[in-house]
């Protein structure tokens, strides 16, 4: 909308122009003119915002004296946009300009993946591109976000291959007010320290921690709604229904937790899972929390016993400086005459990782870790040591080393070299 | 309990719970921090038209090619205010700064856009940048301890106060 000192003006400029020049332009050319320069107005005042006659013809008292020259003064000229509410809407919507509103524009793609070495002693040496990961992000609007990602694990998936396509993540996220955010789909439980959060860059070892892998079934997915909320003294909580496990009854896997992840494939949806955590971020580079989930039957069986199961845990991650401290415990606790006749029906674990990491020139670091592990799981008690080195080139391309002993109780130790490289974007 | 019922009530007190509330947080104005910053006016914007030279410099600092061809600040003595944005993940955040004699004396997110990561916040982190210079290199003064889950954020953060430093050097005085 053209604003009043626009019109005025143009006014003022046909009474001058009109009697010097009516007899070159015909008044059809001169309203052509004045429609051109209307249109460039417009245009201007909704990239700039609205011109603002009073304000071009007085400057406001509290103005500075303008700076030196190569600066421009922005109110000199009319162009008005030292007004606090000219200022707030320019930077309403982000000014690098960077998210438009074409759906392209909103929507972003990004990923991860990892390739390790394992040089076991004594036994077969493998090489395996772990994953592949690709993430798929588009925003609807400023509430609304749908959030995906797909994996590619060990290469190649089919029958009687090594690996299989994943549908990891895949819902829709409500942000509101106050940092309260609701989600529906298929989402990563909010447990441990590496089930959210596991680019290869953000982790040491070349392979993830066994605490996060048969204590928490690291990665563990389901489908289900969620609340989360961010407070502003460093709080925040996180609570979910959805899916749960379904574990066997017989076997060498009978119990085991990683083996009940039903990864939200035509699972059987029977018993509901619920899972919390409240978590503590306010101090920078302290992060604790404590999580919990449950589950009524997890072998969602009818006509046998039920076998309800409790998770907790708690995590620590603390950065000071270059040096690093992780630390974690979880545990199951799985009700059923059946589980305890097994001596399966209390699983648990912890680790303490310590570390530290240095910058290598202005983009380059390193970083060295030591990690013990203890855990017992469907299979046996097992003491894990693992200790080496990453090297990043850039935050997000990591180079790995490690050596890890593990020690299963009454088994033979087993000692294994891995070499890893990773990325994310 | 079924599997169905519980989710469907789940969604109704979600429903209840959440509606009518917007996304994007403003935590302040730009013009309210420019004016707190300036000592309660609001000073004329000024415009730095970025060269060649500052935005390839620019670039070192950030990662990345910087779109703005100039960039508004505002004047109070001796200090710079300036309000810059930069993406975390998705979403750009909007931050103000304020500089002076080449020492960053605050830096606060007005904006935020992101679904996760808002910790980047509070006082707590962003205290961390106070004092904080530019060094030669382009690196700031002080180590900034990160947020778990809030990496990009907090990157984005650190990018953004390199940049306001050298904003700083490179304006008119």
């Amino acid at each position: 909308m053209t604003t009043l000192m626009t019109r005025i003006g143009t006014a003022a400029i046909v009474a001058i122009v009109l009697p010097i020049s009516a007899s070159a332009l015909t008044l059809e050319e001169l309203a052509a003119r004045m429609e051109r320069l209307e249109k460039k107005v417009e245009a201007y005042e909704k990239r700039y915002g609205p011109l603002d006659e009073a304000r071009a013809s007085a400057p406001r008292a509290s103005h500075e004296a303008t700076p030196a020259s190569a600066a421009t003064n922005w109110s000199k000229g009319g162009l008005e946009l030292d007004d606090a509410e000219s200022i707030d809407r320019i930077y309403e919507a982000g000014e690098t300009g960077s998210v438009g509103d074409n759906w392209w524009e909103r929507t972003h793609l990004g990923g991860y993946g990892e390739m390790h070495l394992n040089l076991v002693g004594g036994g077969d040496n493998t090489l395996d591109f772990h994953r592949w990961v690709l993430f798929l992000n588009h925003r609807f609007n400023d509430r609304i976000t749908f959030n995906s990602e797909l994996e590619l694990e060990h290469s190649l998936s089919g029958a009687g291959k090594n690996g299989e396509v994943e549908l990891e993540q895949a819902y829709l996220d409500f942000a509101f007010a106050n940092g309260l955010h609701a989600k529906g789909g298929l989402f990563l439980l909010p447990v441990g320290i590496m089930n959210e959060t596991h680019e290869p860059d953000t982790f040491f070892g070349v392979e993830r921690n066994p605490i996060e892998k048969e204590i928490i079934p690291t990665t563990w997915w389901e489908g289900g709604l969620g609340l989360s909320q961010s407070l502003e003294n460093g709080f925040s909580w996180d609570v979910g229904v959805h899916s749960g496990l379904n574990v066997s009854t017989a076997g060498n896997n009978a119990y085991r937790i990683r083996s009940g992840r039903q990864k939200v494939s035509n699972a059987p949806a029977n018993e509901p899972a619920v899972t919390a955590r409240v978590r503590y971020t306010g101090i920078p580079g302290v992060d604790l929390s404590i999580f919990g989930n449950y589950q009524n039957d997890i072998t969602q069986a009818a006509g046998t016993e039920d076998n309800s199961a409790y998770m907790v845990g708690a995590a620590a991650k603390i950065q000071r400086g270059g040096f690093g401290l992780r630390g974690l415990i979880a545990g199951w606790d799985i009700d059923g005459s059946a589980v305890a006749a097994m001596g399966r029906d209390q699983q648990w674990g912890f680790y303490l990782e310590p570390s530290y990491t240095m910058p290598l020139g202005d983009t380059s670091k390193a970083g060295i870790f030591g990690r013990w592990n203890w855990y017992e799981f469907a299979r046996g008690e097992v003491d894990q040591y693992d200790a080496g080195i990453n090297f990043w080139p850039v935050d997000n391309v990591v180079f790995k080393a490690d050596y890890s002993r593990i020690i299963p109780d009454g088994g033979k130790a087993e000692d294994v070299f891995n070499l890893g490289v990773g990325y994310s974007f | 309990m079924t599997f169905p019922r519980t989710h469907s009530l789940v969604f109704w007190l979600l429903a209840l719970t959440c509606a009518g509330q917007a996304g994007t947080t403003v935590y302040q104005k730009p013009s309210e921090f420019i004016r707190a910053a300036c000592g309660g006016t609001l000073p004329p914007t000024n415009s730095l038209p970025l060269s060649a030279a500052h935005q390839a410099r620019i670039k070192r600092l950030l990662g990345h090619s910087y779109k703005p061809s100039r960039v508004r600040y505002w004047i109070s003595g001796t200090r710079l205010v300036v309000i810059l944005d930069e993406i975390g993940k998705t979403q750009p955040i909007t931050a103000g700064f304020v500089v002076s004699g080449g020492r960053l004396e605050q830096v606060k997110v007005l904006i935020y856009r992101e679904s996760i990561g808002s910790e980047v916040r509070r006082t707590s982190f962003t205290n961390q940048f106070k004092g904080a210079t530019l060094g030669g290199s382009g690196k700031l003064s002080r180590r900034i301890n990160n947020i778990a889950g809030a990496t990009l954020s907090v990157r984005a953060l650190t990018e953004l106060t390199r940049l306001a430093l050298y904003l700083d050097k490179v304006r008119p005085k």
